[in-house]
């Protein structure tokens, strides 16, 4: 459904996205992730045909952009960042006007604005002016106006960026249930939003794509070792080094408070067990022992950490 | 509805909503409310005064007493008021990122500009209409000739669309509306002072080029009751020229 080969921007002498190929079948949600000025914008806005790459090709539902931009248009809904709002407009006006130059029949204008205000939960602030709309609701009309003319491919800028936990729930079930039937690229630096929503993660970092996986795989792949957190209730002076000698671990540290230490084990071997036997052999008063299992945050930290960030 | 009366529609329901078009439009239909009076005053006092010097009813001929100077003082509140109108066209589109929906959606940039300038000319259009009420109630107390007035009038109108175009591309060039409203007063100022500068240079080729490029000898000839093609021709082609360079300035931004 979306097809980009070697695309390049270079915006003067900054090179924003150097050689990015990717592609994404019909019904997936893919998340781009990466640290802000990593080239996320950018390429969505490639993507939209907003602006052209300096090289490269883009097809969208089959269509090249830069040679049917028309039918590229047609079939992408876009919420940029800021969800482009005309403030004085009450929410009914923006979308008879967003449907017009999206080239709706007046007839399924009607009808989509219909669906579209009941999916977005816009019902009740249709008469009203956006202007005095909360930042939830300009961002469900932002999205409305991403969805009005139904199209296959949706393209969505940090799409709960500035929300709170509840309307970003709310946003994220109302992307869920957009998979399937339609092809949705969002960008995210929330690391859970990715892990939450998406099938598929694309790692962007300095205009470059460091990995494309699903959350699950990329996180396998980093997994060379476990780690284990445990808290005493009393700390002796010879329990870090007593740790350390527990068969499977290769490393203990200090953890944030003194009570508290990190141990490193090899990939899976279990040493709860042994651990727990001897905090209770030494009377130390076991309080707390978690596995930490990997999250995307560290997938994150350990493919982006390798250069400065730009900007 | 094509595209183009869509954003057409759009702008007179942004530009109406807003209290901008009030307020501009209250200074605009003032100043010129006060000028107009100023120029029957000023006309009934020196036909008052005729009448006493020759003992007799003075034929004044009220296109010249009263609707010249009025034309000639409009055109100066008009390089006031209109960049006001054009500021936000493109320069608000950008800073509230509308920008993005207008170009990522299947219209084209040419139905983009020329949707903004119809409306903001209608705008003007109607704002200039209101003036109509001065000549129509002079002509209840007073005989003047109508054609001078109509020509005075089409004058206004192509002299306020010029500006309303140079004003169209400055607020295409930024996304602050103060800054595009400056630009486009200098850009204006500044056609209006070649026409200055070209009298420096008399009747040489240089001096007539720069007198053909400001509008002072156009607009001039026009409300002096003057119709020549050559003037029609000046305005229609600078309103092109201006239109292009706002699309290529929305270009250049897409591209940079």
């Amino acid at each position: 459904m979306i097809d980009v080969q070697h695309v390049t921007k270079r915006y003067g002498q900054v090179t924003a996205l150097d050689d990015i190929s990717f592609s994404i079948p019909k019904g997936e949600i893919v998340a781009f992730l990466g640290p802000n000025g990593a080239g996320k914008t950018t390429t969505m806005r490639i993507l939209t045909g907003f602006m052209p790459p300096t090289s490269g090709k883009v097809r969208i539902a089959g269509f090249d952009c830069l040679e049917e931009p028309w039918e590229v248009k047609k079939h992408i809904g876009y919420l940029p960042e800021t969800p482009p709002l005309y403030l004085e407009l009450t929410v009914r006006e923006y979308l008879t006007f967003v449907g017009r130059i999206k080239r709706l029949e007046p007839e399924q204008l009607q009808e989509r604005m219909r669906i579209i205000v009941k999916q977005t939960g816009l019902s009740d602030v249709q008469g009203r002016v956006i202007g005095h709309l909360s930042r939830g609701y300009r961002q469900r009309v932002g999205l409305a106006q991403a969805l009005l003319h139904n199209p296959p491919v949706l393209i969505l800028d940090e799409p709960t960026t500035g929300l709170d936990p509840n309307q970003i729930i709310e946003i994220r079930d109302l992307i869920k249930n957009l998979a399937g039937s339609h092809t949705i690229i969002l960008s995210t630096h929330l690391l859970a939003e990715a892990t939450a929503i998406c099938q598929k993660v694309i790692i962007i970092h300095q205009g470059h794509i460091m990995a494309i996986d699903t959350p699950k795989q990329l996180g396998a792949k980093l997994r060379q070792s476990e780690i284990l957190q445990l808290t005493v209730k009393q700390s002796d002076p010879d329990l870090l080094e007593t740790l350390g000698k527990i068969p499977g671990v290769i490393h203990v540290s200090q953890g944030p408070s003194p009570n508290t230490y990190v141990l490193e084990t090899h990939l899976g071997e279990d040493i709860r067990e042994e651990l727990t036997k001897l905090i209770v052999t030494r009377g130390a008063g076991l309080l707390e022992l978690t596995s930490q299992s990997i999250s995307l945050e560290d997938v994150f930290k350990v493919f982006t950490k390798t250069d400065k960030p730009a900007g | 509805m094509t595209p183009v009366h869509t954003i057409i529609a759009k702008e007179l329901r942004s530009y109406f909503v807003s209290p901008v078009v009030y307020v501009i439009g209250a200074i605009f239909l003032a100043m010129v409310g006060l000028l107009s009076y100023q120029a029957v005053a000023n006309a009934s006092n020196q036909a008052l005064r005729l009448m006493q010097l020759q003992n007799t009813y003075a034929q004044l001929n009220l296109n010249e007493m009263i609707f010249r100077p009025l034309f000639q003082s409009m055109n100066l509140i008009l390089i006031i008021i209109l960049p006001l109108l054009t500021m936000r066209l493109f320069a608000e589109e950008r800073k509230l990122r509308t920008f993005e929906l207008l170009l990522t959606s299947p219209i084209g940039v040419n139905e983009i500009v020329s949707g903004k300038f119809l409306s903001v000319a209608i705008v003007y259009g109607g704002l200039l209409s209101l003036t109509g009420l001065i000549p129509l109630t002079l002509s209840a107390y007073a005989t003047f000739d109508w054609q001078p007035v109509f020509l005075g009038y089409l004058a206004l109108l192509l002299q306020g669309m010029l500006m309303l175009s140079i004003g169209l591309f400055a607020s295409a060039l930024t996304e602050n509306q103060i800054i595009a409203a400056f630009l486009s007063f200098g850009l204006i100022l500044g056609l209006w002072l070649l026409g200055a500068l070209s009298s420096a240079f008399g009747d040489s080729t240089l001096g007539q080029i720069l007198s053909y490029l400001s509008f002072t000898e156009h607009y001039e000839r026009l409300i002096r009751g003057l119709l020549n093609v050559k003037d029609l021709v000046y305005y229609i082609s600078g309103m092109a020229f201006m239109w292009f360079a706002a699309h290529q300035a929305i270009d250049a931004y897409r591209w940079k």
